[in-house]
């Protein structure tokens, strides 16, 4: 499903965030992405995506080679990846039906199909009697939560999720982590880039640590 | 398909409630429009009245011949006769110099001069309706009328509507180059707006382009925002044209009236309404379409 061979990473300037990397992760998988900070692990989500391109090496998601992907191919790829963002990305002059529901405006669903799919998503994150509310009325574990709702509105079937409970306390942040297990047993692939490793141990099928831009382990 | 029109759907709604969400500067915006506008459109409503009174007045071309003073009755028979045969001519009609006295005596003002006058000092006049209109026919039949006895003086009546027609060529040029500076304006004006749009949508779009949205799908709302906003500055102009038109009617009316002209001024026509709408909201589609190349090409 997704695949990295030999990719490198380098910023203007030079900054190396990822070296010859290679490892694949098979569909259903759930990965624990860890490491120190500025190990690369936001850069490697950001490739699976096309947020970012290799500067070397190729980025296999889904069939489709990142690093030589046509712009306007992007959108289409994207579409079939749940994002979740380390500063969760919510629109806040939206309210939380809005928000949920521009993944699936953007994938030109009908409304009233889009309507039905919005509350289920947000009946599974616990948001559904907050769908009116504006994000800014909603607490910080509520948030990471639409953030949540929102990547897997449109079914991905990949879910990644760069440092989902930062900022969270524990007991938050152990829902969520239940939250990607959850979505796991449903078959989507799932990555997720933490330092709370012990949080998602339960559910992970494999750890990928990164040091320097490197898989160490 | 059915998803490309959901998505225009989707767009024209989102354009829509950004218009709305800003009352007052999308009526500000409309009335700058507008205003700008309305001179162009104004002025070609004023310039289709005038060439239809022009087209009307030269329709009817007239030849006046004037006698001598000293001709005398049987000159002037002899005159008439030979205008009456005339196979160039339509209709000739006598005015004698007694009857042209008594119809300036009877105008406001002018008794009392006539009055004073010694003897009258008018000739007896020809009005002649030819059969054909081509200047240069005209002009012929001008010379010919000029060398018959006891003619005076021969004018063509149609001359100055060849001046006007003139005079209305060179305003419509005028017209023509306000409507194209006015139009570069309204595209600048959409241009601006478009672009600071852009700036207070820069997470949305930000976010969107994130969640898989393809180019057409962020650009098409814009696109919409700047033909609204075109057309709602067409929408004021027509308005304001329509309301000088049905205000200045009255008074023009009159003023046609005393110099005995059945005339009255006529509103944009559908087609023209029709078309300064359509091309308001493309030079708003023209005006986001500039500013979504250079503000959102990455």
């Amino acid at each position: 499903m997704i695949r990295f061979d030999s990719v490198s990473k380098r910023y203007p300037g030079g900054i190396a965030a990822l070296a010859e990397l290679t490892f694949a992760v098979e569909s259903g998988e759930m990965i624990v992405l860890s490491g120190h900070s500025g190990a690369g692990k936001t850069t490697l989500l950001k490739l699976i995506p096309a947020i970012e391109r290799p500067t070397q090496g190729s980025v296999i998601v889904n069939g489709q080679n990142v690093a030589t992907l046509k712009r306007a191919a992007v959108p289409y790829l994207r579409r079939n990846i749940g994002m979740v963002f380390q500063d969760q990305k919510l629109l806040h002059d939206r309210s939380v039906f809005e928000n949920v529901m521009l993944p699936l405006a953007i994938a030109g669903v009908a409304v009233r199909d889009a309507g039905r799919r919005v509350r289920a998503a947000l009946d599974k994150v616990g948001l559904l009697e907050r769908e009116k509310a504006m994000p800014v009325a909603l607490s910080g574990g509520e948030q990471q939560r639409l953030a949540i709702a929102r990547a897997v509105v449109a079914r991905p079937s990949i879910l990644i999720a760069d440092e989902p409970t930062a900022h969270l306390d524990d007991d938050t942040a152990r829902d969520i982590a239940a939250m990607f297990h959850a979505f796991n047993q449903v078959g989507v692939t799932v990555l997720v880039a933490t330092h709370h490793e012990a949080l998602f141990a339960p559910y992970m099928t494999r750890r990928i640590t990164l040091a320097h831009g490197r898989v160490v382990s | 398909m059915k998803g490309w029109l959901l998505h225009h759907r989707q767009a024209a709604l989102q354009a829509f409630r950004r218009l709305a969400a800003t009352p007052l500067n999308t009526v500000l915006g409309a009335l700058v429009l507008g205003i700008a506008l309305a001179l162009p459109a104004g002025g070609e409503m004023l310039l289709a009245n005038f060439q239809r009174l022009a087209q009307r007045v030269a329709a009817t071309p007239q030849i006046s011949v004037f006698m001598a003073l000293d001709a005398g009755r049987k000159e002037v028979a002899e005159v008439e006769s030979r205008l009456r045969r005339h196979a160039q001519t339509r209709e000739v009609s006598l005015v004698p110099r007694e009857e042209t006295l008594k119809r300036l005596k009877e105008s406001e003002g002018l008794g009392e001069v006539i009055d004073s006058l010694p003897r009258n000092p008018f000739p007896d006049a020809f009005v002649v309706v030819p059969r054909t209109e081509t200047p240069e026919a005209l002009e012929a039949m001008r010379a010919e009328f000029a060398q018959y006895p006891k003619v005076e003086h021969v004018q063509l009546d149609s001359a100055w509507v060849r001046k006007l027609d003139a005079l209305l060529r060179l305003a419509r040029l005028v017209v023509t180059l306000l409507a194209t500076v006015l139009g570069v304006a309204l595209v600048a004006i959409t241009f601006n707006t478009i672009r600071l749009q852009i700036l207070t949508q820069r997470d949305e779009i930000e976010v969107s382009r994130l969640l898989g949205a393809t180019d057409a799908f962020i650009r098409r709302p814009f696109f919409y925002f700047g033909a609204l906003q075109g057309l709602a500055g067409g929408l004021v102009a027509w308005l304001a044209v329509l309301g000088a038109t049905l205000l200045l009617r009255g008074p023009v009316g009159e003023l046609a009236g005393l110099y005995g002209i059945d005339f009255s001024l006529h509103i944009l026509p559908l087609a023209d309404s029709l078309m300064l709408l359509g091309l308001s909201a493309l030079l708003g589609l023209a005006g986001a379409w500039i500013s979504l190349r250079r503000h959102l090409s990455s």
